[in-house]
């Protein structure tokens, strides 16, 4: 076949032809579009311009819209969307997450705690112009309590209602079935009845085909595309004050470290991180000129539970939890063995706080710590000690019960958190030492086998509300399942009687200080009970460019998050710095027209040298 | 399918039988009534395997994806105050609480209609969801897919005809080194260095997305292209080294024929040779790996879509599957499915007009 090459004299320039078409190739490519990127990158500076400098803050996000409505939203990023597009009736203090007014300025209850009573504010309209009345609120409760359709996201506040009534455009009345200390915390957006009562099956309607969307919240959302942005703009007539940007923009990132490079760039304001920056993310970051890297107390815990034996409603046991650690000892060895402060050093890397009571320091009023003699600090020795005194001896270097069966234990992790399979590691290290196995079982989907009971133990973790009563609810018996294996709303099968009645007497008491001293029994009871510890809170790790936001408020406001917040501070109160806003189309304006031209003058020489040499080596051939 | 095909075709060409008369569409020849009888037929048989492959990915699609060990509804609600009831009411609203072979009747059914259900987190029709995505994906991969292709036939033909030579050697190694490439490093890689810049290099590109959203008419174009760019050097950089070493190999095959000698031997110019004769009996196998990679289109490409937040379908699987939201798997796995077994079809009808030989 060497032979069929032709004649040498051809090749040097050949060679070079090849060459310089495969280059030509890429730059062509280049080049169809740096054209376009001239004009471009000059586009968003001329429009801040021609209306008036309108000032954008760009979000980068890495979850999608599920749904529009507020009936169906159940994504994190959904969520704080219906936040900002409908007012609530009630608030969080940035502060210390106390109840503020939102769309109601006053709530009481009656003497027999039964009845509650809202004002609401005559000073909000919808976006349309109408006036947002009590009469909007009980449309939006009596719908969720009547269509199951509405129900989807948000029925669970609505679970303990008898009857919801406008008496007066701005009194609204709300019936119990049971007294419920939550009358303040109710997170349901309020929609404009006039506009929601036209939709037909809740089930299926998205909220996403018309814009602007009316609403009365701090923004009204204006355009959407899916899986690429959403934009709201400023609500000019909002009650509490309309926000400093003009315009509020959450892009679509699938992936942080793109994310991470367009707040680089400056084409996004912040990034929020999914759950939060990485280590490595933050770091690149805090020497970045302009970048500020905001980390602040998660609303997160990250805790370890035990199988306290998976039972149904009515006490059916059903599953295969490792019966030792029915033993409340065996159970608390295993937390006094773990070194949380290397948990946080080398698995979070310093990204987290040490886990104590239930509910994150974060939210300061339900926040509990266990005294120093419960405190089941790291103490191997104490470990050993209890695990002796609960008849598992140590043999050889194996903990063995009375039955002579070894003491070995599974941990469910999630395959899809690294942290879970590194602490796994440290567990393994730190029970062996013990004398006890670990296997750790690493899932995507750990609902499964947790919900057969068909675990020992399992990394367990919830984002926690203002108000504690979600997270306190999901160990009573109430939240068994009816049959075994069923999906229910226990978190770890806990089911005991002096826990419910506390979790009873904290649902009826209506004075703050008290029953915060009931929930503050109620996690001294399940710190002590050895079915759940808290192993750390991690914090929220999150970045913004200072040169587009000048101030914005946190939560805590001392030292506190801002994605994902209680409430819409963060953005309502973000204020614009004077060197402008994101540019958001990716040109980077002059240097960029500069390059194009570059890139243009160098794809039209090499095209012009690649057909010069093939007209001379057309030529050679003719010759 | 086309695999069925091509070791024929293969062997045939091994032979070595033929001239360059024979290269091209217009080499039919023969009694023609019989021809096309026999065509027709060939053409009847592989639309019917291809029916009963769609059916096979249909009935696989709904037992494939309940075989993921997950609670959908566990997961869409994960972390958010839910009530059981509220469970129950989800659970029942997806069908959930049915028995497995009512699920599967009644997915059949519709499917054979062309209903693929509602999305479980999304709350639109499949079939929305998925006519929604596609544009993007088709934009994207169609692009690179017709780029890739031609920049891989047009090195493939220059580095087989100068076999050997320094730039074959480069060419050809340096396909390779972009071909074991992991595509979303190099995209990361593209956007840190061109999108966002570094050094002297200014950002010169998005770091995401398919337009900015603020540009309408022939601006809008623009801005599009804008952002395609970088996924498509992505993609085509990883893509195209395929093409290459395929239409390669084969063109050197093509190289020792006779007839090429006599081709030259007429005095025919280098380049009329290679153009004229040589290429286009080279050509066949690159057909094959085409609509091999044409089947691919639709399905998208996760990895890249991810990292150029690109709205396409890869994404939406992507997305689906982590719930996993049953409807929305089924009906995109279908779709997939089906682009690669038309496009293999597509090539088993079109085989036997480019090459007589195959479905004889």
């Amino acid at each position: 076949m060497v032979e069929r090459v032709p004649p040498r004299s051809a090749q040097p320039r050949s060679r070079l032809r090849v060459l310089l078409a495969s280059g030509a190739a890429a730059l062509a490519l280049a080049a169809g579009s740096i054209v376009p990127g001239v004009p471009l990158g000059a586009a968003p500076q001329q429009a801040q311009a021609a209306d008036g400098g309108k000032s954008t803050l760009t979000v980068a996000v890495a979850q999608s819209v599920d749904s529009l409505s507020p009936f169906l939203a159940q994504k994190l990023m959904s969520t704080s969307i219906s936040r900002l597009m409908y007012d609530f009736l009630t608030n969080y203090d940035p502060k210390d997450n106390h109840a503020v007014p939102g769309l109601a300025t006053k709530w009481e209850p009656s003497a027999d705690k039964l009845t509650w009573t809202y004002t609401i504010r005559s000073d909000s309209k919808w976006s349309d112009g109408q006036q947002a009345t009590a009469e909007d609120a009980a449309w939006t409760f009596n719908k969720m309590m009547t269509d199951e359709g509405a129900a989807q996201a948000n029925g669970n506040f609505v679970a303990n209602f008898k009857k919801v009534t406008a008496p007066s455009p701005t009194q609204l009345v709300i019936e119990l079935k049971q007294p419920q200390a939550t009358m303040a915390a109710l997170d349901v957006p309020i929609v404009p009845k006039h506009v929601w009562e036209k939709v037909g099956d809740f089930s299926k309607f998205n909220n996403d085909k018309t814009f602007p969307i009316v609403g009365n919240g701090p923004f009204i959302l204006t355009d959407y595309k899916v899986d690429q942005y959403v934009k709201l703009k400023a609500n000019k007539d909002f009650w509490r004050g309309k926000p400093k940007f003009d315009e509020l923009v959450f892009k679509t990132y699938k992936d942080q470290d793109a994310a991470v490079a367009a707040l680089r760039k400056g084409e996004v304001s912040f990034v929020a991180g999914s759950p939060a920056l990485t280590p490595a993310q933050a770091a690149s970051l805090k020497g970045e000129k302009n970048v500020k890297v905001n980390e602040g107390p998660g609303r997160r815990f990250f805790a370890l539970a035990t199988n306290p034996g998976a039972q149904t409603k009515d006490g059916k046991k059903f599953g295969n939890g490792n019966k030792a650690l029915l033993d409340q000892k065996v159970r608390q060895a295993l937390f006094l063995s773990i070194d949380r402060k290397t948990i946080i050093d080398k698995v979070f890397q310093g990204h987290a706080v040490e886990g104590q009571g239930y509910i994150p320091p974060r939210f300061s009023a339900y926040h509990w710590q266990p005294t120093a003699e419960q405190s089941l600090a790291y103490d191997p020795a104490k470990a050993a000690e209890l695990l002796d005194e609960a008849g598992y001896e140590l043999k050889g270097d194996q903990r063995v019960g009375k039955d002579g069966k070894p003491l070995d234990l599974r941990i469910l992790c999630h395959a899809t958190d690294p942290n879970d399979k590194a602490i796994g590691k440290y567990l393994k290290e730190w029970w062996g030492k013990l004398g006890i196995g670990l296997k750790v079982d690493c899932l995507d989907d750990v609902s499964v086998p947790w919900y057969a009971g068909e675990y020992d133990l399992a990394f367990d973790g919830w984002s926690v509300n203002p108000d504690p009563d979600f997270v306190l609810g999901i160990h009573t018996c109430a939240a068994l399942p009816a049959k075994a294996k069923d999906s229910a709303s226990t978190d770890n099968f806990i089911c005991d009687k002096k826990y419910d009645e506390l979790y009873k007497k904290q649902l009826a008491e209506y004075d703050p200080a008290k029953r915060a001293e009931i929930v503050n029994q109620m996690q001294s009871w399940l710190y002590d009970s050895g079915y759940m510890n808290v192993i750390a809170y991690p914090n929220a790790v999150e970045a913004y460019r200072t040169d587009q936001i000048k101030s914005i408020t946190t939560m805590p406001e001392a030292a506190g998050n801002i994605y994902g917040q209680d409430g819409y501070w963060s953005w309502w109160s973000a204020a614009p710095a004077s060197g402008g806003s994101s540019d958001g189309s990716g040109g980077s304006n002059s240097t960029g027209v500069v390059i194009g031209i570059i890139v243009v003058v160098v794809v039209l020489a090499g095209g012009g040298l690649f057909i010069a040499m093939r007209r001379r080596n057309t030529a050679d051939d003719r010759e | 399918m086309t695999a069925d095909s091509t070791p024929a075709l293969v062997q045939i060409a091994d032979a070595d039988t033929d001239g360059p008369a024979q290269s091209g569409p217009s080499a039919a020849h023969g009694p023609r009534a019989r021809n096309t009888k026999a065509y027709l037929q060939y053409v009847a048989t592989k639309i019917a395997g291809a029916a009963v492959s769609l059916f096979a990915v249909l009935v696989t699609s709904f037992f494939l994806f309940r075989l993921i060990p997950s609670d959908p509804v566990k997961q869409m609600t994960g972390g958010r105050p839910v009530s059981a009831e509220q469970l129950q009411s989800l659970r029942h609203q997806f069908g959930l609480d049915q028995p497995m072979w009512q699920q599967f009747t009644s997915y059949v059914g519709d499917a054979l209609t062309g209903d693929f259900g509602t999305s479980f987190q999304f709350h639109a029709p499949v079939i929305d969801k998925i006519t929604e995505a596609l544009p993007a994906t088709l934009l994207l991969t169609g692009t690179s897919y017709v780029l890739y292709t031609a920049l891989g036939i047009w090195l493939g033909t220059r580095t087989a005809w100068r076999n050997g030579s320094m730039s074959d050697r480069f060419n050809t190694a340096f396909a390779l080194t972009l071909y074991s490439v992991p595509s979303f490093w190099l995209g990361l890689l593209l956007i840190i260095v061109f999108a966002v810049g570094i050094g002297p290099i200014p950002g010169m590109f998005p770091t995401g997305g398919l337009e900015s959203g603020n540009e309408t008419g022939f601006a809008y174009v623009l801005d599009v292209a804008h952002h395609l760019v970088l996924p498509v050097i992505t993609l085509v950089a990883v893509g195209y080294a395929q093409t290459l070493l395929v239409m390669r190999s084969s063109l050197l095959d093509e190289m020792g024929s006779d007839y090429l000698t006599t081709a030259r031997a007429k005095g025919l110019r280098d380049d009329v040779v290679r153009r004229k004769h040589a290429v286009p009996n080279a050509m066949l196998p690159t057909f094959t790996l085409m609509f091999v990679n044409l089947g691919h289109v639709v399905a998208g490409q996760i990895l890249v879509e991810t990292v150029f937040s690109w709205p396409g379908l890869g994404g939406l699987f992507y997305q689906a599957l982590s719930v996993p939201d049953l409807p929305l798997v089924q009906g995109l796995f279908f779709v997939f499915a089906t682009a690669v077994i038309l496009a293999n079809t597509l090539a088993d009808v079109l085989y036997p007009l480019l090459d007589p030989r195959v479905g004889r």
